[in-house]
């Protein structure tokens, strides 16, 4: 009884210490690659290859001030971000770093919680993660903040959509919620993986889930040139700084998820399998900050065009002709 | 509909390809005070009065220079030895005025004025940009010690002028 809270402990701590490690060095990451991108060397000062740069941010936005403006609803204000972050940082609770390990001649799963509805909790968390970013427009009670977090909830409702679709692809050739049970499912050859069985399925995915964790191109709630920054405007210190972890921690999630449903997890030959999980996600992360330092930002009307004209119909096209052929 | 699945299957991944390739290119970034940049030959920056190698100073105050400058930023008044050679008395560039088009240098019949590669001076006081003759030749003996040690031809000739002396007054 005690050995297992004491591993459960360490699962929670490990995993969500990883978590924030990765989040840290996601914001490295994105600097390098978009600076290399263009010709620049990016954070290089603060320690070797700048390796430190994050922490030399946290520290700075720790001891910055964090001042709520005279108009705010105080209590909304404060409570915004970490709703932000919080629901970030839930759903890698469902997510398999790895396969069974024995510690002390125990059988441990690499999960913090393995739920047999598991994505159906990653969707009712993420959708609570909405309420950080309307609250946050909302109480910040300036206009730039209130667009921002206007748009961002018609964009994340509507692409919210869109993900389930893509996902439902994969659990009609599953036949089961549990995440760590699709990744075993896609063990054994690359073959296995439900990419190759579902492309459509995980382009839609992939696609809404860019535009649900709003990053380029469909970055329209921070959307700099014409919003100043979107819902967090009024924000200062470590609450912004809060939010934008909350984001990374999103962006990661979204990688994690991908890998697990579609790219086998941490299947994979030679290397430990937490290892490949890992180096999957890296590769999701890349694409996002690849897919940043290369496209522009879409008008507000083609984005919801986009959104319900062609991924929407494209998923439900995708999810009727796997359900026939399941059926078949 | 046509346009949109061209811009998906054509336009995207060529745009990634390309992003992609950048990628590695070596960045373009000076490192500036960590290395210093690298002048062409004929960059124009802080100005020097040059001397011959006895250490006389090359400068006649002619004045040229000062009627070249299109700026107006060459000060000088001229004097003379008790032997007859002319010299500049005062000789003063204000360097926050001069637009460094190197007029100086290539009016200069002496080939005393030059403009050198120093670009990094800087005071908080106007009166130290205003550069004097002792100034401008302390400049000059900076650069030659460097082209010394540093084993480079010099840029301009080493003997003093000869001007024929003509051999009977002229008629006029």
């Amino acid at each position: 009884m005690f050995a297992d809270i004491l591993i459960m402990v360490l699962k929670v701590t490990v995993i969500f210490a990883g978590l924030m490690v990765a989040v840290a060095y996601a914001t490295y990451m994105e600097r390098k690659v978009v600076a290399h991108i263009q010709h620049r060397i990016g954070p290089n000062v603060a320690g070797p290859f700048g390796l430190l740069q994050p922490i030399a941010d946290a520290v700075k936005l720790l001891f910055k001030e964090t001042f709520p403006p005279g108009m705010v609803n105080k209590f909304l204000f404060i409570i915004a971000p970490i709703i932000a972050f919080v629901t970030a940082c839930m759903s890698i609770a469902v997510i398999p770093v790895g396969d069974l390990v024995s510690i002390g001649g125990r059988q441990v799963e690499l999960i913090i919680s393995d739920l047999n509805i598991g994505i159906l909790y990653i969707f009712a968390v993420t959708s609570l993660g909405v309420y950080g970013v309307v609250l946050a427009g909302w109480s910040s009670n300036s206009k730039y903040s209130l667009l921002g977090g206007l748009r961002s909830t018609a964009q994340m409702i509507s692409y919210e959509v869109s993900i389930g679709l893509g996902i439902v692809g994969v659990l009609l050739l599953s036949q089961t919620f549990s995440i760590s049970e699709i990744v075993r499912q896609q063990s054994g050859s690359i073959f296995n993986w439900y990419f190759f069985k579902q492309p459509i399925a995980f382009f839609v995915y992939f696609i809404s889930a860019i535009a649900e964790t709003n990053r380029n191109p469909f970055d329209l709630p921070e959307a700099e040139s014409e919003l100043v920054a979107g819902y967090h405007t009024e924000y200062s210190g470590m609450r912004f700084g809060i939010f934008f972890l909350g984001e990374y921690a999103n962006m990661i999630m979204v990688s994690a998820i991908a890998s697990s449903l579609f790219f086998g997890g941490w299947n994979g030959p030679f290397l430990p399998p937490v290892l490949w999980f890992v180096i999957k996600v890296v590769i999701f992360m890349f694409i996002y900050i690849w897919i940043r330092g290369t496209l522009p930002r879409l008008r507000y009307d083609q984005l919801m065009r986009f959104g319900w004209l062609i991924l929407f119909p494209l998923g439900i096209v995708n999810v009727i002709v796997s359900a026939l052929i399941v059926a078949l | 509909m046509w346009h949109a699945l061209k811009t998906v299957l054509w336009a995207i991944p060529k745009g990634l390809s390309i992003t992609f390739r950048y990628l590695f290119r070596k960045p373009v970034t000076e490192q500036y005070p960590r290395t210093r940049p690298k002048f062409e030959d004929r960059y124009r920056g802080l100005h020097y009065l040059t001397r011959y190698e006895d250490g006389s100073e090359r400068c006649v105050c002619c004045g040229l220079c000062a009627a070249a400058c299109p700026v107006d930023c060459i000060y000088m008044e001229p004097a003379e030895t008790p032997d007859g050679i002319r010299y500049a008395k005062i000789y003063e560039i204000n360097t926050l005025r001069c637009i460094y088009c190197g007029f100086c240098e290539e009016a200069c019949p002496e080939e005393a004025v030059f403009l050198g590669h120093e670009f990094e001076f800087s005071s908080y006081e106007r009166d130290d940009f205003i550069y004097t003759k002792e100034m401008l030749l302390g400049n000059y003996d900076k650069i030659e010690k460097d082209r010394v040690a540093k084993n480079i031809k010099p840029l301009f000739r080493k003997e003093r002028q000869q001007f024929k002396v003509p051999a009977e007054p002229l008629d006029h």
